[in-house]
Order: structure tokens, then C-alpha cells, then sequence
């Protein structure tokens, strides 16, 4: 083998080499935790094999190639540019209302007749929204009667926000009772903050 | 209790649960496609459907994206997940009880970009979601994060 053949030989065997110990070093997977701007608790468990990285700050990441983990620190720009589509793509988070009703009757407070105009605005916002729309009562008489009557407060909103325009079946009533209390109670108490609908706008 | 009245309350019942059977198929569903941008398919029982928005989503679906595509998508949940191009996400188990939050989501990111907000599973019990990656397993204690994977 010539001098020629042999250097040009070495090259390609470095290349080669390099090559693959980048290959192995590169990231290959990244993990990267984002500010909670509900100021929920969060954070991100990372388990690669034996080993383990806790993400519980803004921008802490993790970067996963074969042979090892590592942890680094990464800020607003270089996530957008990375995951810039994917975070666009994004649904828009649901929104969440409640409406109060006057004891024993299946209408609305006043104040609670207002608050119509901005569920509506959530729905308009969205090009496929669906509606989720659960009655609850206070713990004032018996199951089967406030089974009923949650249900019935939530139909009645159904049908107030189906005669504005909303296509009845993005809609889902649901009739809870006094099952899941607001402001918890005993048996036999009128609360005017469990005499509500909730209402769900995804 | 007398026979006509117990007869009464059997037949209230039962149209509260007749109500609750109709409202039941948009329960039945894991989620809903609510964003999809360029070419998105979903694999469901071995057949490719077109991801059109507002397209329910079942458990076991996955999600491909192509080098123009996007999809975001919102779960039962209220957890949100979105792809970036060339993705495939997979919606492994997904089961949610309204009531109680109770519920078990686990995805899989095998290949691209995957943004994710979680819902009220991960916020009732932190060892209740997880998205998996080829090598790697993430547990959402919540509640917003980025994950990549190169091929």
C-alpha cells in the first residue's frame, strides 16, 4: 500500500470513527419541562434505564442518547424554535364556568344570566367545541328528587344555549344531585353556592 | 312506599338513565382532534383515516404527522397534546372517570415533536400518566413540557 493509500485510509477510518462517537453523544431525545402559568405544581419524572432525572424548574431539560442522560438548561427562544409547530398546534386550554339557580326553581340568578354572554365567546373562539354542561343541587330533599332537578337545571341551560345557536350535539347533560357539593354540608341545607351548573367549553 | 309510586320512581329512573345513555357517546371517546394542519392520519385497527378537526379519537389511535403536518388534540381529561411534523404519537390506554378523576393515560412519542398539557388524571394521582419515548419513560407530575425524538 502506497503512502497515498495508506493516509487516505486513516482519514476515512477517523472520519468514520468521529462520525459514530457523534452519532452515540448527539441527542437523541430531549425532554424539556415549560413554565406552569397556572402556577400548578409541576414537574417531569425522566427514567432512562437505571437512571433518573427530575425536571422541577422552567426550562430544566433532558437530553437522552444511548449511553448516557444529561441534564441542561434551555430557555423560551431555543423551545420555540425546536418545538415551535408542535406548541401552535396546541388546543386552546378548556374553559370553565358556573351558573347559580334560585332554591328549588330550574332559573337562573340574575348575576349568573350575565356570564352567558362569555361562555358563548369561549364557544364561538373554537372551531369544533364541545360543551359539557353538569347540574348539581344543595343537600335540601331526597336523591331521586335532586338527581332529577340537577339534571333539569342543566337541560335548562342546554336548551337556553341551543336556542342562541349552539348545535345540540357538541352538548352533553349530565345530572350529578348532590353528589358533588361545592361547598360541603350536611343533609337538609339550602346553599345557594350547590345550586349550580357547571359548564365546560373544550 | 306504595306500588304506583315506587312504579313512578322506577319509571323517573329510568328516563334519567335513558337521558344519561344518550349523552353517552361523546363519553365514549378518549378525545377529539381539535387542530390538524397539512397531512395528519390516524391508524385505528390496522386501517389509515384521514385526521380531519373535530374527529373523535379512540384508545390504541395513532397519530402520524407528514414533514407539513400538525395536530393538536384534547383529551377527556382536559389534557392537551400536540404533534409537530413527522410524528407519530401513539394514544396507548387512556381511561378517565369524570367523577373522581381517577384514570390511567399512557402515550408513546415514537418518533418527531410532542408538546403536552396535562389534565385531571396526572393532577389527581402523579403516577397516573406517562409518555414513553424508544428508550426513555416520563412520569407527569404536570403540568407543561416539550418532548423530541430524532431518528
Amino acid at each position: 500500500m502506497s503512502d497515498a493509500h495508506r493516509r487516505a485510509l486513516v482519514g476515512a477510518l477517523i472520519g468514520a470513527l468521529s462520525a459514530l462517537l457523534a452519532g452515540c453523544a448527539g441527542p437523541k431525545e430531549s425532554v424539556v419541562l415549560l413554565p406552569s402559568p397556572t402556577g400548578q405544581d409541576t414537574a417531569v419524572l425522566v427514567t432512562h434505564g437505571s437512571r433518573q432525572v427530575l425536571l422541577n424548574q422552567p426550562y430544566a431539560g433532558a437530553r437522552i442518547a444511548r449511553l448516557a442522560t444529561e441534564a441542561y438548561v434551555t430557555d423560551a427562544k431555543e423551545v420555540q424554535a425546536r418545538y415551535g409547530t408542535a406548541l401552535a398546534a396546541q388546543p386552546l386550554a378548556p374553559a370553565q364556568f358556573t351558573l347559580f339557580f334560585i332554591e328549588n326553581k330550574d332559573e337562573l340568578t340574575e348575576e349568573s344570566s350575565k356570564i352567558v354572554d362569555g361562555i358563548f365567546a369561549e364557544i364561538a373562539r373554537r372551531p369544533v367545541p364541545d360543551v359539557l354542561i353538569i347540574g348539581h343541587t344543595d343537600t335540601v330533599s331526597n336523591d331521586a328528587l335532586n338527581d332529577a332537578l340537577s339534571r333539569q337545571r342543566a337541560e335548562v341551560v342546554r336548551n337556553a344555549f341551543v336556542a342562541r345557536g349552539l348545535a345540540a350535539d357538541k352538548v352533553t347533560v349530565i345530572g350529578r344531585g348532590k353528589r358533588e357539593l361545592a361547598v360541603p354540608t350536611g343533609d337538609g341545607v339550602p346553599e345557594p353556592r350547590n345550586r349550580r351548573v357547571e359548564i365546560l367549553v373544550r | 312506599m306504595t306500588p304506583t309510586r315506587s312504579r313512578r320512581l322506577q319509571g323517573a329512573l329510568g328516563a334519567i338513565l335513558a337521558a344519561a345513555w344518550i349523552a353517552a357517546p361523546a363519553w365514549a371517546d378518549v378525545g377529539q382532534i381539535k387542530v390538524s394542519k397539512g397531512r395528519v392520519t390516524v391508524d385505528r385497527k390496522g386501517k389509515e383515516l384521514v385526521a380531519l378537526v373535530g374527529m373523535p379519537l379512540e384508545a390504541a389511535d395513532i397519530l402520524r404527522t407528514g414533514a407539513d403536518g400538525s395536530v393538536g388534540i384534547t383529551m377527556r381529561d382536559n389534557s392537551l397534546l400536540s404533534a409537530g411534523p413527522n410524528s407519530i404519537l401513539s394514544l396507548e390506554r387512556f381511561e378517565f372517570d369524570a367523577t373522581t378523576s381517577d384514570g390511567r393515560f399512557d402515550a408513546r412519542l415514537q418518533r418527531g415533536t410532542l408538546a403536552v398539557v396535562s389534565g385531571r388524571i396526572a393532577k389527581k394521582s402523579p403516577q397516573a400518566m406517562t409518555v414513553r419515548t424508544p428508550s426513555a419513560l416520563l412520569g407527569v407530575r404536570g403540568t407543561e413540557f416539550v418532548v423530541s425524538v430524532d431518528e
